[in-house]
């Protein structure tokens, strides 16, 4: 005889618990990244304190984690609608990166006039992220052609033509042969929040996202069908569901958020097209952590890029006044997307001991 | 230059290139035959070779880097077995996290080794008298590292155990139907793990076989989206250990085209080839295939739970 462990699926649990196990999750990584600062000779403690106080113990500070959460927050609730309509989206980072090519393109290629200059390039970037995240959902649904390896390998595409723009057609007469174009007109250019590096209008309009497709998710029929079909596609072919206008219209919005996210990178904080490392560092990889952990809503995306944008603070803080590389950023998501998902179990499944015989288990005693 | 030097240059090239692609993907083929869907392939990769890389260094010895290597590789996997076997995560997210934690760690750690050049390089071979055969010998067995070897024959080897083994039976039914497997007394949460372990360790060597034979030398993100191709290349051979050889060996072709054709061709354009070649390759897969089952296990992506639908 012996005891053993049983898994019950639990009800659905309670927003404060789903809260706190996030929250013991990404504690639990932080307490894991201890032995890199010890490898990196740096006091643990030290470092977590100079993070705090630089980041949100200053205004500065928390500013820098609002311009870095802005990208997280429109690609993030871009993706939580596709995760809804289970679509997986991994490609977040080239429809980021088309939306900021687009921009290039309308700021430094056109003669738009100078207040609809800044309209246009928002407009393009989101039809150009719209179109680079619909053709991986036409392709699923036409050629059954699996949505992560196309969205995957779409970003290394939009990479290599953003190389290639940069090194090539677009390079800038006055870069002295670096790898820019040249800067954007000042018509092409966000303001800031004075004092900061805040490029509002694109949080604005991040924010405003959100509660679109909130509302969407929760008061449209398309919201209905999406819902529908990331539950069961049986009932969604049931209900006569057309997969391929609801999974283009979720590709559409989730590639389009994205793309803006590229247009404000470019009017807001570079002013110029560049190698795709510097725009983007894993933005659309990012995202990806801060929708699962947003659970799907659109709303709660915006609290967890505000975590992520801390995150990325935290990375440069620590390059700036810690020595310690930018890779540091990336060891730090992996760990607590780990976490998160290893805690997911606490969430939906209630773990039971139970006397019995090893061997073929009882019936559920509950 | 003929044209017989020209295709024994491909040839070559494109077997060095595939070999990691192979080695990798041969793994994959096991895990989701088992079941499971390991993302994670390009974060092991980059260990591995990091890893293999300053093993070598070290110790002067480049099969303890490649054993080191295959060690990284195995105790990743094992990580996103734990996950999505036992707590039954997600197993794309896990497998995008071990991707990101692989990715970041490894280039953390491989700061100190940026851009030295390996003191001991696996060196290449060519095996004598196959290597004489006309036209077949120089392109095949002719300065092909071991590796190269090994995994061809690795290729058939899993392929007979695959489908001319009771154990080959096992690993499809926990992939297919774990239910009747767990009812016929096959520990399904085992052969997973199994799977998934080999799949890590092949992934590991493949990234050893980057910084220790192909290159040899260390820099960051060298795995560039490799991993990610390896997950198309499981689609594209159908889940079978010797399709995988065509297919790595195709890839392996185009992305060395990508350098040759340099000259022509912007070379940033001909390196985003494999990738969108990949998408096009699925394409014509789903449009060829459309109507017939295309042999993916049944219950991919899908934890097990006894006693539940």
């Amino acid at each position: 005889m012996s005891w053993r462990l049983r898994l019950e699926r639990s009800v659905t649990p309670s927003r404060t618990t789903v809260l706190l196990v996030s929250l013991l999750g990404v504690v639990a990584a932080l307490v894991f990244a201890v032995p890199v600062f010890w490898a990196y000779k740096v006091s643990p403690w030290t470092a977590y304190t100079t993070i705090a106080q630089r980041s949100l113990g200053s205004w500065a500070g928390f500013m820098e984690v609002l311009r870095r959460a802005i990208p997280l927050m429109l690609c993030g609730v871009g993706l939580t609608l596709a995760f809804r309509a289970r679509f997986w989206n991994i490609g977040a980072e080239g429809q980021l990166l088309a939306g900021a090519v687009a921009a290039t393109g309308v700021a430094l290629f056109t003669k738009i006039p100078a207040p609809w200059l800044l309209p246009a390039m928002f407009g393009a970037g989101f039809l150009a992220g719209a179109l680079w995240g619909a053709v991986p959902a036409v392709l699923r649904l036409k050629l059954r052609v699996n949505e992560v390896i196309s969205t995957l390998m779409l970003n290394y595409v939009m990479i290599y033509i953003v190389e290639w723009l940069v090194h090539g057609p677009w390079k800038g007469k006055t870069m002295r042969g670096f790898a820019y174009t040249d800067f954007f007109p000042a018509a092409a250019q966000l303001p800031l929040i004075p004092g900061s590096r805040v490029h509002w209008p694109t949080l604005v309009i991040a924010v405003g996202a959100a509660l679109v497709v909130a509302l969407v998710l929760s008061r449209t029929r398309l919201g209905y069908e999406i819902r529908v079909v990331g539950q069961s596609t049986d009932a969604a072919r049931y209900a006569g569901i057309d997969f391929l206008k609801v999974m283009v219209a979720v590709m559409v919005l989730s590639g389009g958020l994205a793309g803006l996210a590229g247009v404000g990178e470019m009017a807001g904080v570079h002013y110029r097209l560049r190698s795709p490392t510097h725009i983007s560092m894993g933005y659309g990889y990012t995202a990806i952590i801060v929708a699962w952990l947003a659970r799907g809503s659109p709303l709660a995306a915006l609290f967890t890029a505000l975590l992520f944008g801390l995150i990325f603070a935290a990375g440069d803080i620590m390059k700036a006044s810690l020595q310690l590389p930018a890779q540091i950023v990336g060891v730090f998501n992996g760990l607590i997307l780990f976490f998160i998902i290893g805690s997911e179990l606490l969430l939906y499944w209630r773990i039971k001991w139970e006397r019995g015989w090893t061997g073929k288990p009882g019936s559920s005693g509950s | 230059m003929d044209w017989q030097t020209w295709l024994i240059g491909i040839v070559g090239r494109a077997l060095a290139y595939g070999t990691p692609l192979l080695w990798a993907t041969l793994g994959e083929v096991y895990a989701e035959r088992a079941g499971v869907v390991n993302l994670g392939i390009e974060g092991m990769m980059a260990m591995g070779a990091l890893m293999a890389f300053a093993t070598a260094q070290t110790t002067g010895d480049p099969w303890l880097g490649l054993l080191a290597a295959l060690a990284v590789g195995g105790v990743l996997a094992l990580l996103h077995a734990f996950l999505t076997v036992t707590l039954r995560a997600n197993q794309y997210v896990s497998g995008l996290s071990l991707t990101l934690l692989g990715l970041g760690l490894s280039g953390l750690l491989g700061r100190g080794w940026e851009g030295i050049a390996l003191r001991a390089p696996l060196p290449n071979v060519t095996i004598p008298g196959l290597a004489s055969i006309p036209l077949l010998g120089p392109m095949l067995f002719q300065d092909e590292s071991i590796l190269t070897y090994l995994g061809l024959l690795l290729a058939l080897v899993l392929w007979i155990v695959l489908w001319r083994t009771r154990w080959g039976i096992v690993i499809r039914a926990v992939g297919e139907a774990p239910g009747a497997a767990d009812a016929v007394g096959i520990n399904v949460a085992l052969v997973r793990y199994l799977c998934v372990v080999l799949g890590g360790l092949l992934a590991g060597v493949a990234g050893g076989y980057l910084s220790v034979v192909y290159r040899p030398a260390w820099t960051e993100g060298m795995s560039a989206g490799m991993g990610w191709v390896v997950i198309a290349l499981t689609i594209f051979a159908s889940w079978d250990p010797l399709q995988a050889v065509g297919g790595a060996l195709l890839f392996g072709a185009l992305y060395h085209l990508s350098f040759r054709l340099q000259q022509w061709v912007a070379p940033e354009l001909l390196k985003l080839m494999p990738y969108a070649f990949a998408i096009v390759v699925l394409a014509f897969v789903g449009l060829g295939k459309a109507q017939r089952r295309r042999g993916a296990p049944a219950a991919l992506g899908l934890p097990y739970v006894r006693g539940e639908r």
